[in-house]
């Protein structure tokens, strides 16, 4: 074990433990989005910033050190994860309340946890195509928040090809999808890849979302709860 | 279609790490990267149709569409805009017919725009796919166009000596090197690139990393990160190989001093690498050379053959069994390729997509080993420090900054072009040197730097601890919409990033339209408040030094010249937004009525 | 509304009866709130009415010169809180938050409609004005009939925006409630912070964009 101090408090952590796992374990939540535990880090929604030894940096791309000082709840880092979530607000076609994955999209989530009530930055409204083309799942990118989740993690499980791919550059970029390699997806990789998409890009057809309002994923338990108390079973 | 493309693999040994160049060989074929060609590099490259889009969309120079039989990317720089732009845009215009972003309707002419291509001391500049035209007026681009039409090559045209393409009086026909003042390190007088090889080449590493640090020499790139630091930890790396590369990108507008030591100085370049080979035990080189400076390549390539010939580069280089070759790894367009691990995923057929940190490159990078990045002009100092010493050397400049920096010099001035100047010299200096008379602003850095006042920052010096800059220096007289310059750095900002990250993918677009607030008079005084502060947010949360640095030109120049940031004067009881523009919100009706009842009458 | 025709008649210069005395007196000493709702559906205005029994203790403090309910357009007198609700979509909504900006001491969005637009602002992703007005008149399959002067136009009909705005990029919004509707609690919370001088605090708890 190795020792750390964040927000001016001792604690103790893993030797080699990724930042938002270790602050997690001591009880200290970091919002995230892209992260995900156990796999590497992509680094991409830069939602977890916090300050590491006075340093802004991104909490899921660090590797604890002894005598780490982190800076979570500080005002001003605390303000920046809230501006990256309003600006991936801003950003995309964000309307939770037409939106199947509502209770259950990590964005907004993270949204209630950072504090977000209105987006900083204009509402943009860009025009976005979705693709029906795949037999099992379809990509409606009004929500796509470009975390590339989906790009890295789920893959042709024969030949380890890409389903998921980018295309273009900046803010033109988009998530594609290989037709003829999702259609061979068997039914639990389209559920896993439905469930690693953070909003409702990713939609598996012929489903429904049955579970009422009250008694959806983030209502039964919090984002912040699940990064601090482990997640409970579904 | 398949026989060529199966050639193009099999010359390339069906590497997917050689996409890039697969892609050029493509377009070269096709005029552009037909979807046939795609499916059928996927199956020869053992990957999907999409995995190859996913690189080739990335290159602003890869087209997935037909572009005319000629395609002119017109510079749209900050300078070119100075210097003529506008009238050189519209003959392009109207001699070929088509528009910007278009092809004509013959399909013989496709035009874009493309950002700073490294000529920014011969503005306006254009490429006429990979040949370069310098100094544009309407009148000669009447004459270029029409001698296209008439079936004319731009090679024909652009070199009417008919020069072989690997001679330096080829490359000299075409660009201008525009050296004004040569120093002890470059241009001066040759270095004699034999006898340092020799001289160092026997002997141990470590006295090479020894000489390269004692020399207090530092990269030339913008980190200024120790050399002789670099090379030991890259030496130090566990690992069967190392790699050295050369950052020719050279993607920062304004700056060309790389493009002139590799047209001057190539051998100069080539040593310092085989040097930095020895010091590292890399075995493999690239040379990262932007695709704006493809008119470089084949001269490069004639270069680093002569060094073969002469035992200089190769297998058992001088007979003191080290093996060392350089490759010429060809961009595709794309700024963020000059950030180093970004470089290196495009080296390897990849978007150029910067890598997260750490591991750094000296630890893993080309193919996932041990490589030691420094920019051209680290390594023609290089081999002068080995030539004449790191004493030498380490006696010039000041106590911080050792040696000389190549400044490209380029706006309102009289002689723009490329100076040696000793770290030391002051603003005012430079400004004397090159004949600005009427300096207001300097940008220097690049859009990345920092906008600098004439009055307030004249008496600073060049060095690491004040200005340390990489090379760039734009001058702006009192005749120049400095805003306007702020808001064309923005756009080049917004059109280069990669996208991957949040604040630099969103917060960029979001400090364009602010300043396209305080252009049309329509700024609040909060929006300087959120100009600073969003600023700030995408300078620190960004996930590579693009966004660490784009909003620079607003919050250095909002530094130096807060009156041009002025929020217009809104009387206090006006209730409504100056932001909200209420002619564009309620007469999009009447239009669309108009519209309709005319479809339907 | 560019022009107004001489038969024009608005809601808020229809008579109104005359308060008694002590009515008006009690009414004076209270906190002034008006409420309007713009481009939206009135569900947050509903959702108001979730406060329940609460809204008599609020009564206390406050009194409410305009509801949405009535949708009376303009206001009185000069009030501490307006309460908007909607989008704005046409130019009777930008005129009527003006009004309400001018007097109010303290605006506040009211839901996801005057927060971003809401369910409203979907057609500026998708459409240019002219196609939902197409959509919506001409290739209706309501449409009353074959004629040039199908898409409606009079001096005394809102013209439609070319999109939907959130209200804060017409006027300075000072506080916001997210929700689809909000929550009558997060309504409720935001209100006795206010009467009660507290900074507004919407806890995470409580906070919803659906």
């Amino acid at each position: 074990m190795i020792k750390l101090v964040i927000d001016g408090k001792p604690v103790e952590a893993e030797e080699g433990a990724n930042l938002v796992e270790a602050a997690g374990e001591n009880g200290v939540y970091i919002p995230t989005l892209c992260y995900l535990k156990g796999e590497p880090c992509i680094g991409t929604c830069r939602v977890c910033s916090v300050r590491v030894n006075g340093n802004v940096t991104a909490a899921c791309s660090v590797t604890v050190d002894d005598g780490m000082e982190v800076d979570v709840d500080e005002p001003e880092v605390a303000d920046m994860r809230r501006a990256l979530v309003e600006a991936l607000f801003a950003e995309g076609n964000h309307n939770c309340p037409s939106c199947e994955k509502s209770g259950r999209c990590e964005l907004q989530a993270v949204g209630y946890e950072t504090g977000m009530v209105v987006s900083r930055f204009p509402y943009r409204y860009p025009p976005r195509d979705r693709d029906v083309g795949a037999r099992h799942l379809w990509l409606e990118r009004d929500r796509c928040i470009f975390c590339q989740r989906c790009v890295e993690h789920i893959r042709d499980r024969t030949s380890g090809h890409k389903i998921f791919s980018i295309n273009g550059r900046g803010s033109r970029a988009r998530i594609e999808i290989d037709v003829e390699l999702a259609d061979q997806m068997p039914p639990e990789q389209v559920r896993e890849a439905m469930d690693i998409c953070p909003v409702g890009c990713i939609l598996e057809k012929r489903v429904g979302f049955d579970v009422p309002m009250g008694q959806r994923k983030f209502e039964v338990q919090t984002h912040r709860e699940r990064a601090t108390e482990g997640t409970s079973n579904e | 279609m398949s026989s060529s493309i199966q050639s193009i693999l099999h010359r390339y040994g069906s590497d997917r790490t050689r996409l890039l160049d697969v892609l050029w060989d493509v377009q070269d074929e096709f005029g552009y990267i037909p979807d046939d060609a795609v499916r059928e590099l996927a199956s020869g490259l053992n990957t999907t149709a999409l995995d190859i889009r996913e690189t080739a969309s990335f290159y602003h120079f890869f087209r997935d569409r037909p572009s005319g039989r000629y395609t002119l990317y017109l510079s749209n720089t900050v300078i070119a805009k100075m210097k003529g732009f506008d009238a050189v845009s519209k003959a392009l215009q109207a001699e070929t017919g088509a528009c910007f972003g278009g092809v004509d309707s013959t399909g013989t002419f496709g035009l874009e725009q493309t950002s700073c291509i490294g000529l920014s001391d011969q503005e306006p500049a254009m490429l006429v796919d990979k040949v370069v035209f310098t100094r544009l007026t309407p009148e000669k681009v009447v004459d270029i166009i029409a001698r296209l039409r008439q079936g004319e090559t731009p090679e024909q045209i652009a070199n009417p000596g008919g020069l072989p393409p690997q001679a330096l009086d080829y490359v000299d026909a075409l660009v201008e090197s525009n050296i004004h003042q040569a120093g002890p390190v470059f241009f001066d007088r040759g270095t004699r690139v034999r006898e340092v090889l020799e001289r160092w080449l026997g002997r141990n590493p470590d006295e090479l990393i020894l000489a390269a640090t004692e020399s207090r020499l530092r990269g030339r790139g913008g980190a200024g990160f120790s050399v002789g630091l670099k090379w030991r930890l890259c030496r130090e790396s566990d690992a069967d190989t190392r790699y050295v590369i050369c950052n020719a990108d050279e993607g920062e507008p304004g700056t060309f001093k790389d493009r002139v030591l590799l047209t001057r100085s190539p051998l100069q370049v080539f040593a310092g690498m085989t040097i930095a080979a020895h010091a590292t035990a890399a075995r493999e080189g690239i040379v990262y050379l932007r695709a704006e400076y493809f008119y470089l390549k084949a001269y490069l390539e004639a270069q680093l053959q002569l060094l073969r010939d002469e035992g200089l580069l190769g297998r058992d280089i001088l007979g003191r069994g080290l093996d060392f070759d350089i490759r010429i790894q060809m961009g595709a367009g794309a700024y963020i390729c000059g950030d180093e691990s970004a470089l290196i995923e495009s080296c390897e057929g990849k978007r150029g997509t910067p890598r997260l940190k750490p591991p750094f490159p000296v630890y893993q990078g080309y193919l996932g080993k041990p490589t030691a990045v420094c920019n051209v002009e680290t390594f023609a100092t290089v081999t002068r420090v080995m030539e004449l010493g790191a004493s030498w050397f380490e006696g010039l400049g000041t106590k911080d900054s050792c040696g000389t920096r190549l400044l490209s010099i380029s706006g309102d001035c009289a002689r723009p072009g490329i100076y040696e100047i000793e770290w030391g010299v002051t603003l005012n200096h430079v400004l004397a040197l090159v004949g600005a008379r009427n300096a207001r602003a300097v940008q220097l850095s690049g859009p990345s730097g920092e906008c600098l006042s004439v009055e307030k920052d004249g008496h600073r010096k060049f060095c690491y601890s004040d200005l340390s800059c990489n090379g760039s220096m734009m001058i702006f007289d009192y005749s120049r919409d400095l805003l306007g310059v702020v808001r064309d750095f923005m756009q080049f900002f917004v059109d280069e990033s990669c996208g991957i990250c949040t604040p630099c993918r969103s917060g960029n677009e979001d400090l364009l339209r602010k300043i396209d607030l305080f252009m049309a008079g329509k700024a609040r005084p909060s929006d300087i408040d959120d100009l600073q502060s969003w600023g700030r947010i995408i300078q620190r949360t960004s996930r590579c030094g693009l966004g660490g640095t784009s909003p620079k030109p607003i919050l250095t120049t909002l530094g130096k010249f807060p009156e041009l940031f002025e929020a217009a004067d809104h009387p206090a009881h006006d209730t409504l937004l100056p932001s909200f523009d209420h002619v564009q919100a309620f007469s999009a009706y009447d239009r669309a009525h108009a519209a309709l009842d005319k479809e339907r009458s | 509304m560019s022009e107004r025709t001489p038969e024009a008649e608005y809601s808020h210069e229809l008579p109104r009866l005359a308060l008694d005395e002590n009515t008006r007196r009690q009414r004076g000493e209270k906190i002034k709130v008006s409420m309007i709702g713009l481009c939206g559906c009135w569900g947050c205005s509903l959702s108001l009415l979730d406060v329940d029994e609460r809204i008599l203790e609020l009564l206390d403090h406050i009194t409410i010169l305009r509801s949405s309910f009535t949708d009376i357009k303009r206001i009185p007198e000069r009030c501490t809180i307006g309460f908007i609700e909607g989008g704005v979509a046409n130019e009777e909504n930008f005129e009527t938050l003006q009004h309400y900006r001018e007097n109010c001491d303290v605006l506040i969005s009211v839901g996801a409609c005057a927060i971003w637009g809401g369910v409203p602002a979907m057609r500026n992703a998708r459409t240019e004005l002219e196609d939902c007005l197409r959509e919506a008149y001409a290739d209706s399959v309501t449409r009353p009939g074959e004629g040039p002067s199908l898409i409606p136009l009079h001096d005394e009909l809102p013209r439609i925006a070319d999109r939907v705005y959130p209200c804060h990029e017409v006027v300075k919004m000072d506080y916001f409630i997210p929700g689809c509707p909000p929550d009558g609690d997060a309504i409720f919370r935001v209100l006795n912070d206010l009467l009660n001088g507290r900074p507004i605090d919407l806890p995470t708890s409580i906070n919803r964009y659906d």
